[in-house]
């Protein structure tokens, strides 16, 4: 194999990669696991992704979210000298995709329908995935005032301890395990109630993400 | 009515429509939203209930009748009137043309109204002439509906708050709310419920009755569900899970009657999205899967009953046979259609 075809393999596992860590924020879940990037094309250097939604109505500012989360990540790769990230069948897809493109965020893309950027959304939505994670992994947990070093390694762990960082909480082994999504420990006489609202969340965010697989499936996978 | 083993059921469909989304009464959008509906359709039902999109786009008054009572089990089908005229010009579903097929059908439909906050004092007045015309005792809003420039509004406008006083006065007593994916601003979250426990707070008299329970936010919805008892869930939307993802409708059922009780869960088929046959038939055979009982129980006779047809009933003012009722019935917090025509 040539240097230069092992430098364009490179390049697409690399963005696979990169892509893999973009989250659709709704959902708590990896665009790549969730299946919406439907092409990842190079051309010197050039990336190009296709990126699509489970129906045509879906939220246009998640939607905005992960095509202008797809273009960072990918933008700083080496190797990488142009890259455009293009959603295709929404409703919005002319807005967003211009919108990511010229980098002038979200409220100049929906001129007058916006009243500001996406900041305050992500976090409603990074806190609900801390506390789904946060529930998954302390199901079964006996003691409410455990810390995080006293619970064993494990991918719910991983999962909970990224959220965790995210939201900017204390992420050091002597931190309680049950602290809510702005950092306060919840103490034993609320960890039955709190936990148990946990689960909701989680629940509801599973629901939603089975619901939007399945329409998912049905646009592009198994049209009627 | 439906019956199964030696039970009846009496049955309200808590939401249907007849609409028209021929591609002569439809744009872009219009398009894009009918054919996400038709995902839903094709997504969730089961094959032998699966219909031809040309169908789906405009289906018969006889078709309807057919399938919500002549092989549909209903004895009452709620009309939701959903006007979307910035995607169907002529209106995806009136009130004026849901009267007409009541009209002709005695018996058969309760006829809802809608309003739109945005409509200001033209709108009002409008509302006050539904009721006069149709006697309607329950509105359906549809929050992520475009006018124009805008994406939608909030149960928390004061124009909106204007509009659900109105209906407290005119014993308009059940709103059912509908979110959807935009709103004004399109950077929160259109799908987010909380202007519904303000609206809920505001008016103790009038039920809230939140469309698909919520879902996407299932969470959100509870938690305001908890706080205000005149805030119910209708189930259109989550009960298709039933057949395809089974577990999850258990999760979700399990959920809302473990936060609301049973007294505040209607039944809905959404039809023409799903069939209401099958998913009767589906609900009254249901039950929380054996290890997930410790948590959620079980589903009674009594709970299926309320649900499928007797919290309606309560809301409506429905007549239900003495012999269909449950034990509890009506035991219910919601509030009652008096609570909401006394002195304003």
């Amino acid at each position: 194999m040539s240097p230069a075809r092992t430098l364009v393999m490179d390049v697409t596992a690399d963005v696979w990669t990169a892509l893999g860590t973009v989250r659709d924020p709704e959902l708590d879940r990896p665009i790549t696991d969730l299946k919406f990037v439907s092409e990842v094309s190079t051309e010197d250097g050039h990336v190009r992704v296709r990126l699509r939604l489970p129906t045509y109505f879906c939220a246009p500012n998640f939607a905005y979210l992960m095509v202008d989360d797809a273009r960072r990540a990918i933008a700083g790769l080496p190797g990488v000298t142009g890259v455009e990230v293009v959603l295709e069948d929404h409703f919005a897809s002319d807005e967003i995709n211009h919108g990511v493109a010229a980098g002038e965020g979200f409220e100049a893309a929906f001129d007058g329908l916006a009243a500001g950027e996406l900041g305050g959304l992500r976090r409603v939505f990074l806190r609900k995935g801390y506390v789904a994670a946060q529930e998954r992994m302390c199901a079964g947990l006996a003691d409410p005032d455990v810390r995080l070093g006293d619970v064993p390694d494990s991918p719910a762990k991983e999962a909970f301890l990224l959220r965790r960082a995210e939201l900017g909480l204390d992420c050091a082994p002597d931190s309680y395990v049950l602290a809510d999504p702005d950092g306060e420990h919840v103490p034993a006489g609320r960890a039955t109630r709190y936990l148990r609202f946990a689960r909701t969340v989680r629940i509801s965010m599973e629901s939603n993400e089975e619901y939007c697989r399945g329409l998912l499936r049905t646009r592009y996978e198994e049209k009627p | 009515m439906y019956e199964k083993d030696g039970t009846s059921y009496y049955i309200v469909d808590g939401h249907v429509h007849f609409w028209n989304a021929a591609a002569d009464n439809r744009n872009r959008f219009g398009e894009g939203f009918i054919e996400c509906f038709y995902g839903y359709h094709s997504s969730l039902s089961p094959e032998e209930w699966l219909w031809s999109k040309d169908k789906f786009d405009r289906y018969t008054e006889q078709d309807m009748i057919h399938d919500l009572f002549e092989v549909g089990y209903a004895d009452k089908a709620i009309f939701q009137p959903t006007y979307l005229k910035d995607f169907f010009p002529g209106g995806f579903n009136t009130i004026e043309q849901n009267a007409e097929i009541a009209a002709r059908h005695p018996d058969r439909f309760v006829v809802n109204g809608a309003f739109d906050p945005r409509d200001g004092e033209l709108g009002l007045r409008r509302l006050e002439e539904d009721h006069r015309r149709h006697g309607i005792k329950g509105v359906k809003l549809y929050t992520a509906e475009w006018k124009g420039s805008s994406r939608g509004y909030k149960l928390s406008d004061a124009w909106a708050l204007r509009y659900l006083e109105k209906c407290q006065e005119l014993g308009i007593t059940n709103i059912h709310v509908h979110k959807g994916p935009t709103i004004w601003p399109l950077d929160r979250d259109a799908f987010d419920v909380k202007d519904i426990d303000v609206a809920a707070t505001e008016f103790p008299g009038l039920n809230f009755i939140v469309e698909h329970c919520g879902l996407p936010r299932l969470d959100d919805f509870c938690w305001i569900a908890t706080q205000e008892p005149n805030v119910l869930g209708g189930l259109a939307v989550a009960i298709p899970f039933i057949h395809s993802r089974p577990r999850y409708f258990a999760k979700v059922i399990g959920e809302l009657l473990f936060w609301l009780g049973e007294d505040r869960i209607t039944f809905a088929s959404d039809y023409a999205i799903w069939q209401p046959k099958w998913l009767v038939e589906k609900f009254v055979d249901f039950q929380i899967p054996e290890d997930m009982q410790g948590e959620y129980g079980q589903l009674t006779t009594d709970i299926k009953r309320k649900i499928l047809g007797l919290n309606a009933a309560r809301l409506y003012d429905l007549k239900v046979p003495d012999e269909l009722r449950a034990v509890g019935d009506g035991s219910g917090t919601v509030a009652s259609p008096e609570a909401a025509v006394g002195p304003a």
